[in-house]
């Protein structure tokens, strides 16, 4: 085995699939009609002797931060979050901020992996491996957060309802548990649905396995998967059962940690709209970080075949749906806050506009608003280096839609003696960016790993996936010919037969 | 292929080559219609210890194969409930009663009056009601379907098999086990290759 072959770099695509033609399904597959075809484009990643040069490069880098981000965390365990600018009223900043963020951006994940299964998308099969799996290693960030601002780390286990000596319970009517509640059950059920997506194709994997540790690695965790019928029945009930159980709980995720914020009496959380613009910012947030991850590893990995145009086009039009709803929300905000009388209200959101964070406020204005509208273009929708660079927008836009939330509501509540600033201290700075190195590392070592594409779920989506396929009736099906050629993807293929 | 009269099944079944007991009989296809058409023939044949091996679920092999549907629903229906309760009673005992009772220490409720808020405040209970729910149910879905498929089982006849490794590629298989009353070797053999397979190979234990 050598490495991946070098792939294509340029931007320009072999072909577009994202033209829409009356009557006729737009492939999702390009050039391949053989399974094996599928199988091979996926596994070859995992099967290479080396990795690519920029995956190294990638590697190492997240490495260094993760190191760095231990760093950080260890000052803090033993100097005490006074090494965070945090004082009194704004007892939140950078910590919380990260921790929504990165909770949002698994939102997208579990989106594509559930409620686009219910809705039938079939194209979400390109893309849903590697977005669940960005979910779940994005919740594992969210989850770090609140676990090391609690202060005094030794006692994060008083988070939880257990039996003590001390006969101390959590307050089950506070969001703040709900939270822990919330977070830890979508952490749970990520994993499991990720999981069950997995196993056949560790089963693939473990067939295709070569060496002794592979075999028993990729044996162990398909779990003996042998691609029964009677099994499939079974997996597909479960697979639908858990993606209607997620639909709901990805809804509800989002709004727990909105509940954080709009319980609280403070001017600028207070808010009845916050359960469902946290839902779409999350949204729109996660769609702009598959996208992000997307672009490059389709082209280091060399599945632009799998992960075609159509795909990127797609989810770029998520992004500018849930764009607009986010613009919405902050309009409607401004809105409310006059329409209702309330003078703190109406003052929390000038300040946010016009007060000591406004460069933070419109930093979030033209990257979530002004720039996602560029999307209503197909070239940019098409475009590869447009779109990384829209995403990259909207993530930055996104981080610093929670930061004005949660810092400017915090600094300038109702009483101006009571008012402060915050700056963060390199501590925190530290943290966040260390927090993006475990987010790469994971995501790295999965894409080196685990198959980045669902492979059995990819071959279900193709025409030759149907049993009463015309290429199968042409050639008669009892003749034995193995998948007939091109007849996919040619238009009179099909309906000459 | 009709149906004779059952024969009285060679136990044991052994092959001559290596006096190993034979597992079952395995047929190769090379595509999702193929494997339909067989999957209808076997059953027909009134098989009823055998299976279709895919790498991916093929549409409509449920009902060619005469699957009855799964009891998985209710078993995450049940998990649901219990989840239900669960997080309803524990709330209730932990923030509302001063209940006590022993299992292993002693636990004992805490009547925690917050915000003015009754002790029985179901309406702040219902987020940690609903994530309960759900997390059963999905241990229930994922566990119970594993369970249900007698997974995981590492070792399988099927697995001494070179091509059937295909199975998780690009290759569909029927595999009928020779335990099933209506095998006999020939016939089964026989039946399999009649169905336009690419090939049939024995599987041993």
């Amino acid at each position: 085995m050598s490495a991946i072959p070098r792939q294509d770099m340029g931007f320009v695509e072999a072909v577009d699939n994202t033209a829409e033609t009356p009557g006729r399904r737009a492939p999702l597959v390009l050039n391949m009609t053989r399974f094996g075809e599928v199988t091979h484009q996926v596994a070859r990643v995992n099967e290479a002797a080396r990795p690519p040069l920029a995956w190294t490069v990638a590697f190492l880098i997240s490495l260094a931060l993760v190191g760095f981000l231990g760093f950080c965390i260890t000052y803090l365990f033993f100097a005490g979050v006074g090494v965070w600018n945090l004082n009194n009223p704004i007892m939140w900043a950078f910590d919380i901020t990260n921790f929504v963020f990165w909770v949002g951006i698994g939102h997208a994940g579990t989106l594509i992996s559930a409620i686009l299964f219910l809705f039938r998308q079939k194209w979400r099969t390109g893309i849903n491996r590697f977005a669940e799996a960005m979910t779940i290693f994005a919740v594992i960030c969210a989850g770090m957060f609140p676990g090391i601002h609690v202060g005094r780390v030794w006692l994060a286990y008083w988070l939880f309802p257990i039996p003590n000596s001390m006969e101390m319970w959590p307050q089950f009517r506070s969001p703040l548990l709900w939270d822990v509640f919330a977070v830890s059950t979508y952490f749970t059920v990520s994993l499991i649905f990720w999981y069950i997506g997995l196993v056949p194709d560790l089963a693939t994997l473990r067939d295709r396995a070569k060496g002794t540790i592979r075999q028993l690695a990729y044996g162990l965790f398909s779990l003996g998967w042998r691609g029964s019928n009677r099994h499939w029945h079974r997996y597909e009930v479960a697979y639908l059962l858990l993606a209607a159980l997620s639909t709901p709980l990805v809804l509800s995720v989002h709004s727990v940690v909105s509940f954080d914020f709009a319980v609280s009496q403070l001017p600028g959380w207070h808010t009845t709209i916050f359960p469902p613009y946290f839902v779409a910012g999350a949204i729109f947030s996660g769609f702009a970080m598959v996208t992000t991850l997307a672009i490059p590893a389709r082209q280091l990995f060399g599945l632009k075949d799998l992960i075609t145009l159509r795909h990127l086009d797609n989810m770029n039009k998520i992004i500018l749906v849930t764009g607009c709803m986010v613009g919405y929300a902050y309009g409607m905000e401004f809105f409310i806050a006059w329409y209702s009388g309330a003078p703190y209200e109406k003052f929390a959101f000038m300040n946010r506009a016009l007060g000591q964070y406004a460069w933070a406020y419109w930093i979030m204005v033209s990257c979530n608003v002004i720039t996602p509208q560029l999307f209503w273009f197909k070239k940019v929708r098409t475009s590869i280096p447009l779109m990384f660079i829209l995403c990259l927008a909207v993530n930055i836009g996104m981080w610093f839609e929670r930061f004005v939330i949660i810092v400017s509501s915090l600094a300038n509540d109702f009483l101006p003696s009571a008012w402060d600033k915050y700056q963060p201290t390199w501590v925190e700075i530290g943290t966040m960016f260390g927090s993006f190195g475990l987010f790469g590392m994971l995501f790295l070592l999965f894409c080196r790993w685990l198959p980045m594409v669902a492979i059995a779920e990819i071959k279900a989506t193709m025409p030759q996936a149907n049993p009463h396929w015309e290429g199968y009736a042409a050639h008669g099906a009892a003749s034995g010919g193995a998948t007939a050629h091109g007849a996919a993807h040619s238009p009179e293929g099909g309906a000459k037969s | 292929m009709t149906t004779l009269a059952t024969p009285p099944p060679q136990v044991p079944l052994r092959t001559a080559e290596t006096k190993r007991r034979l597992w079952g009989l395995i047929a190769e296809f090379d595509n999702p219609a193929l494997i339909l058409q067989a999957a209808e023939r076997v059953r027909h044949a009134g098989y009823t210890l055998w299976d279709c091996h895919t790498p991916f679920p093929v549409h409509g092999l449920d009902a060619a194969m005469g699957i009855r549907r799964t009891i998985l629903p209710v078993l995450v229906f049940m998990g649901g409930l219990t989840g239900a309760t669960l997080a309803l009673v524990l709330q209730v005992f932990t923030n509302g009663t001063a209940l006590s009772f022993w299992a292993l220490v002693w636990v004992t409720g805490y009547p925690f009056l917050v915000s003015g808020k009754p002790f029985w405040s179901i309406p702040a209970f219902i987020p940690v009601i609903f994530e309960l729910t759900v997390l059963l149910s999905a241990l229930t879905a994922a566990f119970g379907m594993f369970f249900l498929n007698g997974l995981p089982r590492l070792s399988h006849p099927l697995f001494g098999n070179r091509h059937f490794l295909r199975a998780s590629d690009d290759r569909f298989f029927v595999s009928i086990d020779a335990r099933d009353p209506n095998f006999l070797r020939s016939r089964t053999e026989g039946l399999l290759r009649s169905l336009g397979a690419r090939r049939v190979e024995a599987v041993e234990e």
